[in-house]
Parts: C-alpha cells; structure tokens; sequence
C-alpha cells in the first residue's frame, strides 16, 4: 500500500482514484475481489445461487429499511400498521410484496446454494471453514426469517411465536424460566414483538452482512471449487495466474447480470401476480389479527420450515419430555456444520463420484422434500410415518457418510476442468 | 534492569488483564439480560389472583381472568362429584394422560378440593369460552341447544359443539382435542380462597 508522499501535489499524482487510494486500499481490494480474483471458467448454472443470496440480502435491507419507516412495533399497532402499508401508503403494496416474496426467494436461492455445495464438494478442504461461516449465515436466516414472521402481528404470526418459543421450554430445568427470558411476559405480547423487532432490523442484519463478508473473504482466500471439483491454483501459468481462471471482473460480473435479470423476471412474477404464492409465501390465518384466545385450526409455518418443523413432529415424546424433537430438529441444523468431516470421498465432484453418493444424495433431497410436505400438513393420516421414516433418511445421509463415502467407488480426476 | 522479556510475566499480565476484562464484561452484560425479563409491569398483570369462592353455592360459577385469560371457579355438590367416574366410557381422555394440568391434578375430580374446579375457561379446539350447564340429565338448559338425553353436568362450546363434563373433560369424537386446561392454583389455608397462577399459596 502506498504510503501518501508528502511532497506529492494532487494534481501530479494522477486524478480521485490515485487520491483515494494513498489513502485507502481502493485498487486492491478491487483487484483482489473482482479484476484480479481468478475464479474457474468452468461455472455452470448452480453458481448463480451465491449471487443471488447477496442480491436477494440487498433486497430485503433496502425494502425493510423502508417499511421501518411505516411500521409500528407495538402490539396495539403492528397489525393496522403493516395494512396501513398495503392500504393507505404510496408504493406501500409493493415494497411489503417485495420484502415477503424476498424471504421465501432467499430461502430458495440459500438453498440451491447449499445443494451446489453438496453436488459439488463444495465444503471439502480447504473450505471447511467458508461452509461452517455459510452454516451459521444459514442458521441466522432462520432466526431473521421466524422473527420477521412475528411481526406483522396477524394470527400466525402469534400462534407461530407461541408455538416456537414454547420449544425452549422443553428444555430440562431451565426451560421455563427461558421462555418466561425470551418473551418477557408470561404470554407472547407486546414485549416479545418489540424485542423480536429490535433483532430482526438491527441486530440480525448486522450480524449478516458481517458474516456474508466473512464468507467472501474466506472464499476469496481459498479460491472458488468448480463443477470438476478441482484445485485451479494448483496449474498456473508463466503470468502467475490459474491456467483454468478468468478474472471475476468483467466475466462473472457479466455472467452474474444475466442471472440476475432472469432471477427477477421469475421473482417480479411473483409479487405481481401471485404475492401470497397460494398460501405458502403469506399464510390465510395471517390476515386476521392476533388474537390470543383463538388458535387457527391449523399452525404451520412458512414452507421453508416445514422439514424441520416435521421433523420436530416426527419424533414422539417419551420419559414423559417433548425435548426429543426439539434436539433432533436441532440436531439436522447442527449436523450440517460437521459435514466437511463427515465426508471421506477421495474426490470432491459428483461427476467423479459413484453410485452409492449420488443414490444417497437423490435419497436425501427426496426425503427433504416429503419432509417439508409433511410439515405443511396435519399430523394426521400416512403424514407422521412418512415424517418419521424421511427423518431417519435425512440423517443417514450425514451420519452414515463416513461409511460410505469411503467404500464407494470414484473415477479418476482430470488435471484441467472440463 | 534486564534487556530480556520476562515472558511468563508478560503472559501472567496478558493473561490477569484479559481475565479482569473478562469479569468486567460478564458484569456488564447482566442489565442487558435483564432486560429480557418480563418488566413490573407484566410481573404486575400477570401476579397471581386470589378469589374467595366461600359464597359460591352448589351448581354456581364464577369466571374471574388470570394473565389475560378467563378461568372458571365451579362450586360442586357432594352427588355430583360421586357420579364423577361413572361416564368414563362417554370421554375421550377419562384420565387426563394427554391434558396440561399440574402434577397435583389427577385422578376424575381434576381438582385440588373435589367439591372445587378450576380451569381455564378455554375451549381446546380453538379458544372459545365454554358455557356452564351443570345440571345432570337437563338436555334443554341452555337455550337452543341439544345436550344430550345422558348429560351428566359439564360445559359446552357454543362455537362448535364440544362438550366437557364438570371436570372439563372432553367427550369422545368432539372437536376439541383435549380436556380443558387446568391452572397451577392453591388454596390459602384450609379456607376457599383461591390463589391462581401459583403451586403453593405459602410461595406467593
């Protein structure tokens, strides 16, 4: 970095940029991130999903500053605040349609994203640590997404809390004492809801866009995996760079436009033609009030819970606790931070894979699916035995990969992408 | 003095420094924990509620609201309590295994004194209040409504039709999927004031 020589005249050292830079590393961290980071020229369709996250994260920061503006955080007022929005405000419809489709759009694109690193070896070394950093930016979704649930204060948004806090309370001896913690009243009520709102604008996004800068930092340190999950640092040429590499900037940057204008042709379908996606994006009992005296007749959360909600239900309380589900629902989230270890293929790519993967890999993304069926569904009927034998498949896949992704077969491994 | 780094001394500071900061911050952190805690504010809307149930007589209710919710007092007579475990076969969940309940409820009478019920007066199905029809073999007391030739005294949901006996337990093929919840409540002394919301009116 260029220290700021003392004698140098602004108009001598060569215009703003040069300026900004002797004083900030403008020029490096533009080409070390974008003009100058060699990323493998073999991306295909499943790289767009890591972009788009970050597109979608912008959505939802700039569409949610704009309804804080709108927004009363009360319990008497949050309900009639956010129709205030739909109804009587400028623009309100569409910049609330826009933050709503953008929460189920980003678990959509999170993941694609994900299921890119498991078809991909995306998480093998070096980059345990960039898929635990992902693990956790996962985790807080989750958190941001319940808690921004809560807020528009409608009758699932309250059965939601109750039911999902009262989770904690499962938990021996301190459980009660938790949930009493987490509400701040002895039922969800206006503390909660001002609380929930404090972490879901201020506390959760900030943690957030740190850690999606940790993880670009990250991924940027051990360079991109590819679809041939192969190391493009390990050939370089007389220049110094990756023989398999093209600069991020202009190719990806271009690459990455061209996802991101089709992304919004599908997500502006959307929010102008179907808002509440049937149902899933925005639930029915949701446009009545709470009402703490009225359960809906069913509770479900939003469909990107559901596979773990149905797990939760999968599992029967015995020796006289719930705590059971509870642990095994966290326990699928806790699962994911170890698959770096858990996986013992000598290659990283599906397409050097065997069979006994790519079975257990379409056995696993089954089983998700029918778990997130299950959990929209009354736990009534072929639901809860389906439920149970998909949790017991979703776990095989994480807890029996040390067996047999050694044992599977494997062909061998290109020298140069494909 | 030495020119050398004394370096178990400088780990020895390093070490009391950051152990202080740490103690320090552990301090720190508690007003903002407990800030978490439900304020006076809900302590007070939410403190236990004392009723005096002495002057209810027999076949008498009274419906007094606890954290926001209403909760039934039902003042039984000795028959009606006899003829508790004789309907077993008409409720879904005559022994109260899948209802919520504290751990000194149990049995057919639900209740800490047999000849007093507390509940919550919260329909299971989907939060109604149910209504109170005491009166055994009455199939007409409340106006409108069909209780059944066999009815042996309990509550019944006006909105979709579950009953409950007098214990507040459900009938078999209602709407309602369990009994009607019963509240942690103790009685003060040996008189019939009533503490709700705690297991032990010494406590309160």
């Amino acid at each position: 970095m260029a220290a700021v020589p003392e004698s140098a005249s602004p108009a001598k050292s060569g215009g703003l940029v040069q300026w900004i830079d002797q004083r900030f590393p403008l020029l490096s961290l533009w080409n070390d991130h974008m003009a100058q980071y060699y990323a493998p020229k073999n991306f295909n369709f499943w790289y767009y999903f890591g972009v788009l996250s970050m597109f979608v994260l912008a959505n939802q920061l700039i569409t949610g500053i704009f309804l804080t503006m709108s927004y009363k955080p009360s319990a008497a007022e949050a309900f009639s605040s956010v129709e205030y929005i739909m109804r009587d405000l400028d623009g309100g419809w569409l910049i609330r349609y826009m933050h709503s489709t953008g929460a189920s759009a980003f678990f959509i694109v999170v993941y694609l994203h994900m299921f890119r690193a498991l078809l991909y070896g995306s998480h093998r070394k070096p980059r345990e640590l960039l898929w635990i950093i992902g693990c956790v930016i996962f985790l807080l979704l989750m958190a941001e997404a319940f808690m921004g649930y809560v807020l528009p204060w409608g009758n699932m948004s309250f059965w939601g809390a109750q039911v999902i806090v009262s989770l904690f309370g499962s938990l021996p001896v301190i459980g009660g004492g938790l949930v009493e913690w987490i509400r701040g009243d002895y039922v969800i009520a206006d503390a909660t809801l001002n609380r929930f709102f404090a972490l879901h604008v201020a506390a959760l996004p900030l943690a957030l866009v740190f850690l999606v800068i940790a993880h670009i930092m990250a991924l940027h340190e051990v360079g991109s995996n590819n679809p041939d999950g192969i190391e493009i640092k390990k050939l370089k040429g007389p220049d110094g760079h990756p023989l398999d590499g093209i600069p991020f900037h202009p190719y990806y940057t271009v690459k990455d436009t061209a996802g991101i204008v089709f992304f919004l042709i599908l997500f502006c379908g959307v929010i102008f033609f179907a808002p509440t996606f049937g149902g899933l994006f925005l639930e029915a009992p949701n446009f009545e009030p709470a009402n703490p005296l009225q359960t809906p007749p069913h509770i479900a959360p939003v469909w990107y819970f559901t596979p773990f909600y149905a797990m939760l239900r999968a599992v029967p309380s015995f020796a006289g606790t719930q705590v059971w589900g509870v642990l095994v629902m966290g326990g699928a989230i806790v699962v994911l931070f170890f698959l770096p270890w858990l996986d013992r293929s000598p290659v990283k790519s599906i397409r050097y894979r065997g069979p006994i993967y790519k079975v257990a890999l379409a056995i696993f993304v089954v089983s998700f699916i029918i778990l997130g069926l299950c959990g929209m569904k009354p736990p009534s009927g072929i639901y809860p035995l389906l439920a149970k034998i998909c949790t017991a498949l979703y776990f095989a896949f994480f807890l029996l990969m040390p067996w047999y992704s050694r044992i599977d077969s494997y062909k061998p491994v290109p020298e140069r992408v494909t | 003095m030495s020119e050398q780094v004394d370096h178990s001394r400088r780990r020895l500071l390093t070490v009391a420094t950051a152990g202080t900061a740490a103690v320090g911050a552990a301090f720190a952190a508690v007003p903002f924990i407990e800030s978490w805690l439900p304020s006076a504010r809900a302590k007070a809307l939410g403190a236990p509620v004392e009723v005096d149930a002495t002057a209810l007589e027999a076949g008498q209710m009274l419906k007094v609201v606890w954290r926001g919710q209403p909760v039934f007092i039902v003042r039984r007579a000795k028959a009606v309590i006899e003829q508790l475990g004789a309907h077993d076969a008409l409720l879904a969940d005559p022994k109260s295994a899948d209802s919520t309940q504290p751990d000194y409820i149990t049995g057919a009478t639900r209740a800490r004194n047999p000849e007093v019920w507390v509940g919550l007066a919260v329909c299971t199905h989907l939060g109604c209040s149910p209504l109170g029809a005491f009166e055994p073999n009455n199939p007409s007391q409340l106006t409108g409504t069909d209780l059944g030739a066999s009815w042996p005294g309990g509550f019944y949901c006006p909105c979709h039709g579950s009953k409950y006996d007098i214990s507040g337990r459900v009938f078999k093929a209602m709407p309602a999927p369990k009994n009607l919840t019963v509240p942690p409540y103790a009685f003060v002394g040996d008189t019939l004031r009533i503490l709700i919301g705690v297991d032990d009116a010494k406590s309160a």
